[in-house]
């Protein structure tokens, strides 16, 4: 798309790169200008596209809402006040349906993960090069590498999904004792006798919850993400080519609108399940 | 797609976004929601109650004007006998006046009988003295017979 004649290939990896910050080879700290430069920054680097914009989105999210909360009032609502209770009062009902302990800490961590999955989801619905031109005519570097849908990023999604992995072992460890989330591990489903295939069985079980929250997530908004890149890849082949590809970048981001919303939902109502899960005794 | 420091960044700012949602945008909504719950409960209550009340003294209201009624035609009845009454009174002191006055114009009548009597008597024996005299001129001294007179006189 840029003027700068990239090729089909060079332009879609372009797009899926972040633009990480860290320790090159030759020692200096600086942005990665290429992917494999990225990836020689090991551990010790951070994509600073996605970094920004999950904390640019969170900060909108939680602008509006405190702003409706401090204030929010048991009389008329306003408009704001009118939407966000709607939000809030959806959630609620979910954590209510799904999740049977009383913890203060489930329906307002319920409604952060579905409005900033949100949020960052609906990055998505920005035709792909709007930003990143953006990014690269401010920078000046026409090559900057620029996301911004962090939730196409594996490391969000899996930030996210570790960080409600945390809380599943630390409730399961609250509610259980050490003890009691150690025999849940060991001692079903066939008794202490099959110990290793108990812990194997258990093991993968919980393992198998923040990976899949995370994989799902980012599989999904990746897919998305792709079709629309191949999708604006047809902008730069002719009139017809263009316009089909209008009408189809058309239906499709009409078609993620409600991709980004069920994703978002369905992170919130496994991590409920799950924090379900770890508060009951006996499952 | 590398996995590196950015993970640990999304998990840091996950946790602060969520104890900031769950310190200060949670509970004011929730508790706005809840607190207009409340008064919609209440309202509705009130209004409950308002529509009881107004059974209540539209009932009393029909009580009183049934008693009003009542009272009124009691008064009416009242009022009735009493006239009545006050009739029968006028009634009988006419006709006691009537009776007292025909007394009294007896006892006139028959004092002026009496009175006229007298005078009669008086007049009649003039009258028979003047008579015999007449008749007995000569020989009857009215001296000498005053005693056959006055017999006379009294027996008329």
């Amino acid at each position: 798309m840029s003027a700068e004649a990239l090729s089909s290939t060079e332009y879609i990896k372009h797009h899926l790169q972040n633009l990480t910050y860290g320790q090159k080879a030759d020692g200096t700290w600086g942005f990665a200008h290429s992917a494999a430069e990225a990836k020689e920054m090991g551990f010790w680097a951070i994509n600073v596209d996605t970094m920004g914009w999950s904390l640019v989105l969170g900060f909108i999210f939680f602008y509006f809402f405190t702003k409706a909360a401090r204030r929010a009032t048991a009389g008329i609502p306003g408009p704001l006040q009118n939407f966000v209770e709607w939000v809030v009062e959806f959630i609620d009902n979910s954590v209510r349906g799904s999740f049977s302990g009383r913890n203060p800490l489930i329906a307002p961590l319920a409604l952060t993960i579905f409005v900033w999955i949100f949020l960052m989801n609906a990055m998505d619905l920005l035709p792909v090069d709007w930003l990143p031109q953006l990014a690269a005519w401010i920078s000046g570097n026409p090559h900057l590498y620029f996301k911004v849908v962090p939730t196409t990023d594996p490391n969000a999604t899996f930030g996210m999904s570790i960080a409600v992995f945390l809380l599943v072992l630390y409730y399961s460890v609250k509610m259980k004792g050490v003890g009691g989330f150690v025999g849940e591990l060991t001692l079903q489903p066939f008794g202490k006798w099959g110990l290793p295939a108990n812990l194997l069985l258990e093991g993968v079980n919980l393992i198998a919850k923040p990976v899949s929250l995370a994989l799902r997530l980012f599989g999904n908004m990746y897919a998305g993400e792709m079709i629309f890149i191949l999708i604006a890849l047809m902008f730069s082949g002719g009139m017809v080519l263009a316009f089909t590809g209008g009408v189809l970048q058309w239906a499709w981001a009409v078609f993620h609108i409600l991709i980004i919303t069920l994703q978002a939902f369905i992170f919130m109502t496994l991590t409920i399940v799950y924090l379900d899960m770890a508060h009951q005794e006996h499952h | 797609m590398n996995i590196n420091l950015t993970l640990i960044g999304q998990s840091i700012t996950f946790f602060f976004f969520v104890w900031f949602c769950m310190k200060y945008v949670w509970p004011p909504i929730v508790n706005a929601l809840e607190a207009r719950r409340k008064q919609i409960a209440d309202g509705l209550a009130a209004a409950d109650r308002g529509k009881h009340e107004l059974e209540l003294s539209a009932k009393r209201a029909t009580e009183t004007l049934h008693e009003a009624k009542q009272k009124a035609a009691e008064i009416i009845a009242q009022a009735e006998k009493r006239a009545a009454q006050v009739i029968e009174e006028a009634k009988d002191t006419a006709r006691l006046e009537g009776e007292r006055q025909i007394a009294a114009a007896k006892s006139e009548i028959e004092q002026e009988i009496m009175r006229a009597r007298e005078q009669l008597r008086g007049e009649v024996a003039a009258l028979v003295v003047a008579g015999a005299e007449k008749i007995l001129r000569r020989e009857v001294d009215a001296k000498a017979h005053a005693d056959l007179l006055e017999a006379v006189k009294n027996e008329l």
